[in-house]
């Protein structure tokens, strides 16, 4: 397959390797007797431009480079990692890994079988596919005519970042998978200020693509109008409320609320280890019937697909929640082979230097039956959330957290005025039994998330319809 | 210093790294390198669960051609990896545009006294004797009642490295550091409510790291405390910030007076040099050479000497949070902060943590904060809480699912007292810390 020879190429020829290398590596995690092996090989190739006060002030370059080899018997994982690709390291590795298991045998691998899958993303190498200059320009001309937009503008701040990962996964059942992994973004935030006050207004995208996508139809120029128009918004920001009450929330980017109050906790290794407000509950009611939530790896160039997961495992379109009931869970290797069902192609992981464990995708809610107007038209009195910052769960007490960076007061169906961010709590496991009404307007979030678990963090994407919660406690301060 | 020979042909690659800039154009380099070992080891429900032994090293190069700033950075430390680094970073600077206040700090600003603070203590710890102590941390953990029902495990873990730090100024300064920490998190029920809580120590001399017992106790202890949290009615009321969570409202103050958010205006602490922003009892200072400690640091990550001072006096802002960029931008000198701040200090009253009940009287004891909620270029503050309702001083019971949020302006001028009951665990010293009023949101 081609994907894999070129990620041959790209990771084990600069350093001497063949395929027999990693069968001896393989060969000496499997003189013990695991129930998993893997060996991750990863190269990646990262850059950032940073424009700021209407300069280029940063470029970088980065190179990262290892391989994190790891046997798994039971419960137990031995893994251990080096920057170094070189054969006597990964045997070193390999015998310090499989100390995890105390008795030996013998066994040897080769590698066998080459799986093909479908891809969901082209194997572009982004950082090339705009000469430096043009780079540069795109920069100048977004911020000049972000600039041009507003005098009270004081600050523009642009980023461009691009990834360019090649990923080789061997596996002790001589599956040898590969990656090739293009990562895109940039972000333009805008601090404006009007008779002394101050707002701050930021917008972003991307995906795995290659810069193509800022240039094609001005999308760049769209994030600089949409940080503007944020700011300006702010600043006529009143007190937000404080209480519970009816919640509105946007299309799109509030669908980090299904991150956050149920994709965390729907996560294989808290369920299998009964720490999730969710743990055992597959089967019941967790939601209103007019909610069916998916984790979709499958997106076409999305910033939360994947081919195959971090263990080599195709990714799917998993059903977490069907009308209302929960469905399961999403799982990488050793979790589905502990709760005995099969892996989802949730196995991700920061780096070779980090252990996999099941994360999410692109996460959102299918649309419902309901006119986005309606919905707002339908509240007396209530709060409509359109844009959010990030959030954060508690699995086990299942309280989550998403704070509101444009929200506005809804009075007798119409919305009147913006109000300051504030942050939203609500309860996951019953949050989503109080959706009364689901709009049509599905959409998925810009391209911009990233989501941390134990100190790992992986890009993903999220995405709803417009929904009424008929309450949630909003954390303003107007009381 | 145990490792002489390897810092000095660390030292000697980082000076070669600087030479091959200078090679390629750059009129001005700096080149930072770090190798560092570790080993992790948890272990749940009484056995081990993982083993992850770490291997982690990194440069990172920046040079200057003129005016113009490039860099460039590689886990591959091959010659000819790092050649190819070098010339990404110049490569960089040439589309880099012309920056007046880029560049290399100022050679008087550069610390040329190196005072050894202590800061390394290897700990030859066997993963078989971590595994004991990680075992022995989460036995006392679920052992401390019936109510702690599962765990997430206990964590060991030890960690040393070399760092290097060099610049075409003259620079070049390797070192060595550890950190060590032994955490444990466990889970309660009771009833339908099912609560998570953890606890931890970290040093850099294991010989000071919490006993593994007193560890897992904590743990459960601050699990079960928190079984059947109830909700709150929104109101507005005091709120009495538990140590290790008052450290973020510094870490705030620390945001909104660095120099970054200084000159973008994105902070609302603009132009609060010399102005009262807190009442006058509250005397905030950095001491960067405190012996032993986790943020101490004789230069920052420019080569920039550290001071010890004040950046609140009788409640005045004094002093600013720069590195040498911001400072040349805001037309200052470095502050020697670059990387962070070294071990901010916030002086105790004379209240233990009871005397601060007390004082709090009936209000908020937070002791678990959520979510990020904090807007810089306001001062707005949103964040989800959890922790105990308090009456006349008495802890009554916990509650969950609620918010708070006002203004730092605001809280920081209404801070009425900060106890004497120091976590010493992390960067930001200082024990609980009460407000006068906050809004509640909740039911």
């Amino acid at each position: 397959m081609e994907i894999l020879n070129i990620a041959k190429q790209a990771i084990l020829a600069p350093a001497g390797l063949q395929e027999q290398d990693i069968e001896r590596v393989m060969s000496s995690l499997l003189s013990v007797p695991v129930d998993a092996a893997d060996i991750y090989f990863q190269s990646s190739h990262y850059e950032s431009w940073v424009m700021e006060s209407g300069i280029i002030k940063e470029g970088s370059h980065n190179i990262e480079q290892g391989a994190g080899v790891r046997a798994v018997v039971g419960e137990k994982t031995g893994f251990a990692y080096s920057d170094k690709i070189e054969l006597p390291v990964l045997l070193e590795a390999a015998g310090n890994v499989k100390a995890i298991v105390r008795q030996g045998q013998n066994a040897r691998t080769a590698i066998s079988k080459q799986a093909a899958w479908p891809r969901y993303y082209h194997s572009v190498n982004p950082l090339k596919s705009l000469a430096d200059q043009q780079k540069v320009e795109l920069l100048h001309k977004v911020d000049r005519e972000t600039r041009k937009l507003d005098s009270r503008i004081e600050e523009v701040v642009i980023s461009l970042v691009g990834l360019h990962e090649n990923v080789l996964v061997a596996n002790q059942d001589g599956t040898l998978a590969a990656d090739i992994r293009p990562l895109v973004r940039m972000n333009v935030s805008v601090i404006v200020e009007d008779n002394g006050r101050r707002e701050q207004g930021s917008m972003g995208g991307g995906g795995r693509c290659d810069y193509g996508m800022f240039v094609d139809q001005d999308k760049a120029l769209e994030y600089g109008r949409e940080a503007v128009r944020q700011a300006l918004v702010n600043l006529d920001a009143v007190d937000a409320p404080a209480g519970s009450m009816t919640v509105v929330l946007g299309s799109g980017w509030p669908g980090i609320l299904l991150h956050e109050a149920i994709g965390h906790g729907l996560e294989g290794d808290f369920n299998r280890k009964g720490t999730s407000a969710f743990s055992g509950r597959v089967g019941e009611r967790v939601a209103s019937d007019l909610c069916t939530v998916v984790d979709d790896g499958t997106l076409e160039g999305r910033r939360g697909s994947l081919s195959i997961d971090d263990e080599g495992t195709p990714t799917e379109k998993t059903v977490l929640i069907e009308n209302g009931i929960l469905k399961g869970y999403m799982q990488d290797r050793l979790n589905a082979r502990l709760m005995g069902v099969s892996p989802t192609g949730n196995g991700r992981r920061e780096s070779y230097a980090h252990l996999p464990m099941p994360r999410m995708t692109n996460t959102y809610m299918l649309p419902g039956p309901h006119d986005p107007e309606e919905i707002i038209r339908s509240v007396k009195k209530g709060l409509y959330a359109k844009n959010f910052g990030g959030g954060q769960v508690d699995i086990t007490s299942g309280k989550f957290v998403f704070s509101a960076s444009e929200a506005y007061l809804i009075e007798d169906g119409q919305l009147t005025r913006p109000v300051k961010g504030a942050t939203l709590i609500g309860n996951g496991p019953d949050v989503l039994t109080r959706v009364s009404m689901v709009g049509t307007d599905l959409e998925l979030d810009s391209g911009v998330g990233t989501c941390g678990k134990d100190g790992q963090s992986v890009p993903v994407g999220v995405g709803q319809p417009t929904l009424k919660v008929d309450a949630l406690t909003v954390g303003g301060t107007s009381i | 210093m145990q490792n002489r020979e390897e810092i000095s042909r660390l030292e000697n690659l980082v000076q070669s790294i600087l030479d091959e800039a200078k090679l390629q154009g750059a009129t001005a380099a700096e080149a930072g390198l770090s190798v560092d070992s570790g080993l992790s080891v948890t272990a749940r429900l009484g056995d081990v669960e993982t083993i992850e032994h770490h291997r982690d090293q990194g440069l990172g190069v920046t040079v200057y051609f003129g005016q113009r700033k490039g860099s460039a950075s590689t886990t591959d430390l091959s010659n000819a990896s790092i050649k190819e680094t070098v010339t990404a970073a110049c490569s960089f600077a040439r589309y880099g545009s012309e920056d007046p206040y880029a560049g290399l700090p100022e050679q008087d600003w550069l610390a040329t006294e190196f005072p050894d603070l202590d800061l390394f203590h290897p700990w030859s710890l066997a993963a078989d004797r971590a595994i004991e102590l990680a075992i022995a941390c989460e036995d006392a953990a679920r052992s401390y009642s019936t109510e702690i029902t599962n765990s997430e495990g206990a964590t060991v873990t030890s960690h040393q490295g070399i760092r290097v730090l060099g610049n075409s100024l003259g620079f070049l300064k390797g070192s060595e550091s550890s950190r060590h920490s032994i955490s444990c998190a466990v889970l309660g029920q009771r009833g339908d409510s099912m609560q998570r809580d953890y606890w931890y120590s970290v040093a850099r001399n294991p010989d000071l790291l919490e006993a593994v017992d007193s560890i897992g106790r904590k743990a459960a202890e601050r699990t079960v405390r928190r079984l059947q949290g109830r909700g709150l009615s929104t109101r507005q009321c005091p709120v009495l910030y538990s140590a290790e969570v008052a450290s973020s409202l510094f870490g705030s103050l620390i945001g909104a007076i660095s120099g970054g958010n200084l000159y973008r205006k994105s902070s609302f602490l603009l132009n609060a040099l010399d102005t009262r922003i807190f009442p006058e009892f509250i005397h905030i200072h950095e001491q960067p050479y405190l012996v032993g400690a986790l943020g101490s640091a004789a230069f920052d990550a420019e080569g920039v000497k550290t001071r010890a001072r004040d950046i609140v006096a009788e409640g005045i802002l004094k002093d600013y949070v720069l590195s040498t960029y911001s400072a040349k931008k805001l037309g200052l000198a470095s502050t020697g902060n670059a990387g962070g701040v070294h071990n901010l200090i916030v002086d105790s009253g004379n209240d233990d943590f009871a005397g601060m009940l007390k004082k709090l009287g009936t209000g908020l004891l937070v002791t678990e904060l959520m979510g990020q909620g904090v807007k810089m270029v306001t001062g707005d503050y949103s964040r989800g809480a959890a922790g105990f309702w308090v009456e006349n001083g008495e802890i009554q019971y916990p509650v969950e699912e609620i918010t708070i949020a006002g203004n730092l302006k605001d809280m920081f001028k209404n801070l009425v007292a900060v106890g004497n009951d120091v976590d010493y665990r992390g960067n930001v010293r200082t024990g609980s810390v009460l407000i006068e009023r906050m809004s509640i949101a909740g039911e």
